[in-house]
């Protein structure tokens, strides 16, 4: 106690510049993520020539949807890793669900039911399909305590078999033209130049001419992700269901010990994270109005790399939806960015993935400094 | 004394297969008392409260419990009748904020649109996490930021308060000064001594013998499983109770060994 008393008085000098540079850590990736969308802009045009903005409305729609099946998968593994687990089955979840929610899509269409109603039982198929899996995935984490990276690694090999026999090893397609709609159109739409302007809800129907310089502002999977998104950010921050998630990762036993119903938490926060998967993959079905087994796998990744640089600790216990939506932006941006740039995709590997070991590096520093000026 | 005990133990005894750990016990607490549970390692002091908490469940014996026969079978049925136990690593989660732990389990929960939407009520939390605080004479820099910023001794008086806000009628503290420093030692007892005043009994399971005549009324000592005293504070002194922790006193023994 002592000790730390006399080291008070002799780093007061730095501890003020100490704490501006961790606020400035606390925001770096809101920081970072001005800054690349601030570099593209200026260096797009240079590179590709002036006619081309990185800021456009089509680009930044672009991106939008890009993200969208980055930041579901990456939404429910926010709440899993707070927690200190992980979910390593979410991208074969993903696949299931756009092979499951495909045939039933097409079934139901086919054994008349109306279009709206046929892609609500797609819905229903993909929520319920991968809730089992998730409550598979839970009740032998919280009940019989296999570790989460073992059990969530298993899974995504049985799902992934799953779906490969369910699509029966191809694109499942033969869905209702109308599906395509769903998936495409959006809220506003935006024509440029002559003739053009905004139109809402109702895509306007003009000459092939404006069509061309049409972009849609906000399709309706981009609109549900919001809402989706919103709503994690509700449960996390205000609700029971996001302080008992803080306090397992915490300290699991003093949530025990006080009372919280730990291994029921346990299994809803994986369901949770395979039905938010489950919703990228319907919504993928949706969005290329063909189910495929192979979609989801290559964001798996990208999704936990989001989580990461959007602050999560991987021990659980710290992180925000709020970080995981800038992390699934930061990468989205990059990549697209580094595109438009002419740059060879396989740089994009490259620089998302020093940008993860940055963000952890960052965050790590961050907490020493923190735990200096808290202890001191 | 002249009042009712709070708890009542008559001859608890635990076996842990072949071995006894606690070997048939009695002692009482009574309102606003600090009773000392005193013993080398492994005398069973541990043990015997935690078949009296509902960490383990006895092989024999009675507890009584305000007047009541109980025999708890976890910790919460324990805590949920008023029995509160501080552990020595005392299962906080350092993430959460003061009311986040004070509330833990039992939140208070704001409702919307019938009960469709419900809320956490974090200023209802924190207003009475506060005034617990208050009651505790206990100063903390912020309520809202995550309890790792806080001191040993602040951790304490923050699971002190979650007790005293539950409204403990029995508190037991094993090894409540461990791992503090000196003035957060002190600040431990002088808690203690908030909670004899508040009529709240205490349990105190310590080592440390300075602590233990700093605050108890009364204490009791174990020695491989079997009490072999039960003293007033007034009527004994350290080097007395350290000859019956390490076995060379023993008031169940007829006569006293001689070396």
């Amino acid at each position: 106690m002592s000790d730390s008393t006399t080291n008070n008085t002799k780093t007061s000098g730095n501890s003020a510049a100490q704490k501006i540079l961790l606020s400035l850590m606390q925001v770096w990736a809101w920081v970072f993520l001005a800054c690349l969308i601030l570099a593209f802009i200026v260096a797009v045009p240079l590179v590709s020539g002036s006619s081309v903005s990185f800021l456009s409305v089509r680009n930044s729609q672009n991106i939008l949807v890009a993200i969208t099946p980055v930041l579901l998968l990456g939404l429910g593994q926010t709440f899993v890793i707070i927690s200190g687990g992980i979910d390593l089955s979410v991208g074969w979840v993903m696949s299931f669900a756009s092979v499951i929610s495909a045939l039933a899509v097409r079934g139901a269409f086919d054994a008349g039911l109306p279009l709206p109603l046929a892609i609500f039982a797609g819905l229903v198929m993909a929520i319920v399909g991968c809730g089992m899996i998730g409550l598979f995935n839970g009740v032998i984490i919280a009940k019989l305590k296999v570790p989460p990276f073992i059990v969530t690694l298993g899974t995504s090999f049985i799902v992934r078999g799953m779906a490969l026999l369910m699509s029966e090893n191809t694109t499942v397609i033969g869905l209702p033209r109308g599906v395509r709609d769903y998936g495409n159109e959006s809220l506003m739409y935006y024509i440029r130049g002559d003739g053009g302007g905004l139109h809402f809800f109702q895509k306007p129907e003009v000459s092939v001419e404006l069509l061309r310089r049409m972009d849609r502002i906000i399709t309706y999977p981009v609109l549900l992700t919001m809402l989706v998104v919103a709503i994690a950010i509700y449960v996390l921050r205000r609700t029971k269901f996001g302080k008992y998630t803080y306090a397992i990762g915490g300290n699991e036993v003093a949530a025990i010990r006080a009372g919280v119903p730990v291994e029921r938490h346990i299994i809803k926060l994986y369901m949770l994270s395979a039905v938010t998967a489950g919703i990228a993959g319907f919504l993928s079905m949706l969005r290329f109005t063909a189910g495929s087994a192979v979609i989801g796998d290559p964001l798996l990744l990208s999704s936990i790399a989001a989580v990461i640089i959007g602050g999560v600790s991987l021990f659980g216990g710290s992180g925000s939806i709020i970080g995981t939506v800038i992390g699934a932006l930061i990468i989205a941006v990059l990549t697209t960015g580094l595109v438009m740039l002419n740059v060879p995709s396989f740089y994009q590997f490259i620089v998302v993935g020093t940008v993860v070991i940055l963000a952890v590096l960052l965050d790590q520093t961050r907490d020493i400094i923190k735990h200096k000026i808290g202890s001191s | 004394m002249d009042q009712k005990p709070i708890l009542t133990v008559r001859n608890l005894t635990k076996k842990f297969g072949g071995l006894t750990a606690v070997d048939n016990v009695d002692f009482d607490i009574y309102p606003g008392e600090v009773l000392a549970l005193l013993g080398d390692n492994g005398a069973g002091k541990s043990t015997l409260i935690k078949c009296v908490s509902g960490v383990h469940s006895r092989t024999s014996g009675k507890v009584i419990f305000q007047g009541e026969d109980v025999n708890f079978s976890n910790p919460i049925e324990a805590r949920n009748r008023g029995i509160e136990t501080i552990y020595q690593d005392l299962a906080l989660a350092n993430n959460l904020d003061v009311a986040g732990n004070i509330f833990l389990g039992r939140e208070k929960e704001k409702t919307y649109l019938g009960g469709l939407v419900r809320s956490l009520d974090e200023k209802f939390m924190r207003e009475c996490a506060a005034k617990a605080l208050e009651t505790l004479h206990v100063q903390i820099p912020s309520l809202t930021a995550p309890i790792e910023t806080l001191s040993g001794g602040q951790r304490q008086a923050v699971a002190i308060a979650r007790a005293v806000y539950w409204d403990a009628k029995l508190m037991i503290m094993d090894e409540p000064t461990n791992n503090l420093g000196v003035p957060e030692q002190k600040k431990v007892l002088e808690l203690i001594n908030t909670l004899r005043d508040r009529g709240v009994p205490v349990v105190l399971i310590s080592h440390n013998l300075p602590d233990v005549f700093a605050v108890a009324d009364r204490l009791v000592i174990m020695h491989r499983g079997r009490k072999v005293t039960e003293k007033k504070i007034s009527d004994t002194n350290s080097e007395e109770v350290v000859q019956y922790m390490i076995g060379a006193l023993d008031d169940t023994r007829e006569t006293e060994i001689v070396d």
